[in-house]
């Protein structure tokens, strides 16, 4: 409760901060920042003093607050740019900086035109604004790419980690070790590899090779989620299956795969959001037609930087927001099967 | 009891076989299946990816190109002994070797030839073309006659290092060395040496990221591990956002935050802390490269000394104060120490990440920003120096596989866990 007062107390006082006209001269300047610096040690003080007993000594309160600034410098450092891409998405004019309009909270400069560029409605675009469907075709692209390397790597993966995590695997740490290399060479090298690889087999610039190139990519991931989950399982559950007569499909079926179905999944979410965000590979070997978001994002930042891109952004932020909840929830569930955590 | 269980017999199955043939069979029969379940993965992987890797390690030594284009003059090389120009055999050869070989076979042969000696690429297109005019023999005079760089010994002699069907010129190039033509090796000209210093710039961009992430990543981790629950999961949501947003978003957010007219320079200006002037040039350089790498691999070294930490009990550091050691001390002799290994697999997981990164350092890093990851995809699309891209990458990769067994030796990769 004291942190949402704190937090709304902020809300406030920025937004106070932003429309009160100051001028930019002379000491006044400096009332803003001074009043910022003190809104800023006040909420460290206040969160410091909360977590600390009654019979704290002044020094300790110091070296708690210290504590409390450097951490939340850290985490307003991981969180803020991409919190100020969200805002700035809804500028109405063609620049990628806060406006002063913007600023004053006022409505004339915000719109949704960006996004309605994105989506390829071009009723709101400047001549020299680049509009067209290639986002939507890239994300298209980037949806089906990333829907059958994800069922390949998924499929894969879990036979490898069900073969692993079998008793008495010869080699185990080997092979092990060989599923996760992927995720350890660098992403330039697997490129440079499949380049020449996919070159010699005529799989430069088709659905095919892309596609390939991202199994080997989220491979790792699924090995390592479905491996996890296993680890915990008992095999046991599947020799009483077996004496009850069931097939091998049968008992994998309905035994072994709701109970590991928490680390198939987040396995396999890791995995699209691989193949989602790829770049390398679809630069090297991705031809016209391979039009993917991350390709089109690219050749965005590197060509025609617009608002348009931080429309994107905003949309991929939500989205990572979603998918970090989903793989959350389902470590919850699976960590309550496998009974580590109560309920 | 029954005589079925005497001492002496041997213990057998219902069936009539001896219960350890019965135990080792199925024991075979259950590695064959675990073997059974691995091997499709594992195929599919050798195929997709190691064999193309190794192909790649193959690339970086393979020289054949010009003994498939110059067999003859390499078949009578050995017989010039290169102090003085060779004689007419060898010009014959020459002319025989260049006018019968395919057009592109040439094209690509002289292109590789202008890596050890300029010039090569345009004597040899030059002399292609006019040699077409040339009827019979003797041909050395008509061949210096053409061009007089044919009559230029140091020509003849850089094909000795160019003889053998592998080299390891390559990997010499990359570190700003190369091969005399008697094979000796010396350094490159002073107008060419780039690559130390690339190599040099890549591990110190490593090593201070994570130094950097090192220090940004510890406090926070422990500020999550020890509060309750209830409030770190909901911090936790900070450092797992970044985490799962794309590369390209989070270096979009950091061209918004850092750029001349960014969000960061304006709020210093707007509060009167800057001149408008002196805006602060933190992106397309050095400095950009190294904040936005340590904002995007500091989860990385966040979730692993996070869960370490996790595993620490309180109890420890009130023992240690109970013995009668201060915060600071019972912090630095049992808190810390505990952490190392946590630590370990941070620090090598963020250098692995850091030292082969691409995408950040060519969008964000400008011209000083620059690491080895940009100079290979530069030989790979543009100067089409594909050996000289394969010797990197595989100089890249056995750093990077020693630094992988460190961690395996540190945290094992059973012990790898995601999210």
């Amino acid at each position: 409760m004291r942190a949402l007062g704190i937090i709304a107390l902020w809300v406030v006082g920025l937004f106070l901060l932003a429309i009160v006209p100051i001028p930019r001269e002379g000491l006044l300047a400096y009332v803003k920042p001074l009043l910022l610096l003190i809104a800023i040690v006040y909420s460290i003080y206040r969160i410091s003093n909360g977590m600390m007993p009654r019979y704290r000594s002044t020094g300790q309160l110091l070296w708690q607050m210290t504590y409390i600034g450097i951490c939340g410098f850290v985490l307003f450092f991981l969180v803020a740019p991409l919190i100020a891409v969200i805002p700035l998405s809804f500028t109405s004019k063609a620049f990628l900086n806060f406006t002063p309009e913007m600023l004053n909270f006022d409505p004339a400069g915000y719109s949704i035109r960006w996004y309605k560029i994105m989506v390829g409605d071009c009723s709101d675009a400047v001549v020299t604004t680049v509009c067209g469907d290639k986002w939507k075709i890239g994300a298209w692209n980037s949806l089906l790419i990333g829907l059958t390397a994800t069922f390949l790597a998924t499929v894969l993966g879990t036979l490898a980690a069900i073969g692993l995590t079998r008793p008495n695997v010869p080699g185990r740490k080997l092979i092990t070790a060989f599923m996760i290399s992927p995720l350890i060479v660098p992403l330039i090298i697997t490129a440079a590899s499949l380049f020449f690889f996919f070159a010699k087999v005529n799989l430069i610039a088709t659905f095919a090779g892309v596609v390939l190139a991202h199994t080997v990519l989220g491979l790792p991931f699924v090995v390592i989620t479905v491996t996890a989950t296993l680890s915990s399982f008992d095999h046991n559950l599947m020799r009483a299956a077996e004496s009850l007569g069931g097939g091998a499909w049968k008992n994998f079926r309905q035994v072994m795969l709701p109970l590991i179905m928490p680390g198939v999944i987040s396995g396999a979410l890791f995995a699209f959001i691989t193949s989602f965000d790829e770049v390398v590979i679809i630069i090297f070997m991705g031809g016209a037609d391979q039009l993917t978001l991350p390709k089109q994002m690219w050749s965005g930042i590197r060509q025609e930087i617009s608002p348009t891109i931080l429309a994107v952004a905003t949309i991929l932020v939500i989205l990572s927001v979603v998918m970090l909840t989903t793989v959350e929830l389902l470590r919850r569930r699976s960590e309550r099967i496998r009974g580590i955590s109560p309920a | 009891m029954s005589d079925a269980t005497a001492p002496n017999q041997p213990l057998m199955t219902s069936d009539g076989r001896l219960l350890k043939d019965a135990l080792q069979q199925s024991l075979r029969r259950s590695k064959l299946k675990a073997l059974g379940l691995i091997s499709i993965p594992f195929l599919f992987l050798v195929i997709v990816f190691a064999m193309p890797v190794f192909n790649l390690l193959v690339k970086s030594v393979d020289d054949n190109l010009i003994n498939e284009v110059l067999p003859r003059t390499f078949a009578i090389y050995e017989d010039w002994d290169g102090t003085e120009l060779p004689g007419e055999a060898h010009y014959e050869a020459m002319f025989l070797d260049l006018t019968g070989a395919e057009g592109i076979q040439i094209g690509k042969a002289s292109t590789r030839m202008n890596y050890d000696k300029s010039k090569w690429k345009s004597l040899i297109k030059k002399s292609a073309r006019k040699f077409k005019n040339i009827e019979s023999g003797p041909y050395k005079e008509v061949m210096i006659k053409t061009d007089k760089k044919w009559g230029d010994i140091t020509f003849w002699q850089s094909l000795g290092s160019m003889k053998d069907p592998y080299t390891f010129g390559y990997y010499l190039n990359a570190v700003d060395l190369r091969y005399n033509h008697d094979k000796s090796v010396t350094a490159q000209p002073e107008n060419r040496r780039i690559y130390k210093m690339l190599w040099g710039r890549t591990l110190l961009v490593s090593l201070i990221v994570t130094v950097l992430c090192l220090i940004l990543a510890y406090p926070v981790s422990h500020l999550l591990a020890t509060l309750p629950l209830r409030y770190s999961n909901l911090l936790m949501i900070c450092v797992l956002m970044p985490f799962w947003t794309s590369l390209l978003v989070r270096i979009v957010a950091w061209m918004i935050m850092l750029q001349q007219n960014g969000v960061v320079n304006d709020a210093l200006v707007h509060n009167g802390l800057l001149d408008d002037e002196n805006r602060l040039a933190m992106m397309y350089n050095f400095t950009g490269t190294i904040i936005v790498m340590t904002q995007i691999l500091l989860p990385f070294m966040i979730l692993p000394i996070y869960s370490v930490m996790r595993t620490i009990s309180p109890n420890y550091m009130k023992a240690a104060q109970n013995l009668g050691a201060s915060p600071a001390l019972a912090f630095l002799k049992v808190y810390m120490p505990l952490t190392v290994p946590g630590v370990g697999a941070g620090v090598i997981l963020v250098f692995i990440v850091a030292i082969g990164y691409y995408i950040t350092p060519e969008l964000v890093g400008g011209k000083d920003g620059q690491l080895i990851g940009n100079q290979i995809a530069y030989h790979l699309k543009s100067s089409l120096n594909w050996g000289l891209a394969s010797a990197m990458g595989v100089m890249l990769l056995a750093g990077i596989l020693i630094l992988y067994w460190c961690y395996d030796k540190i945290v094992g990769i059973d012990n790898m866990r995601m999210g």
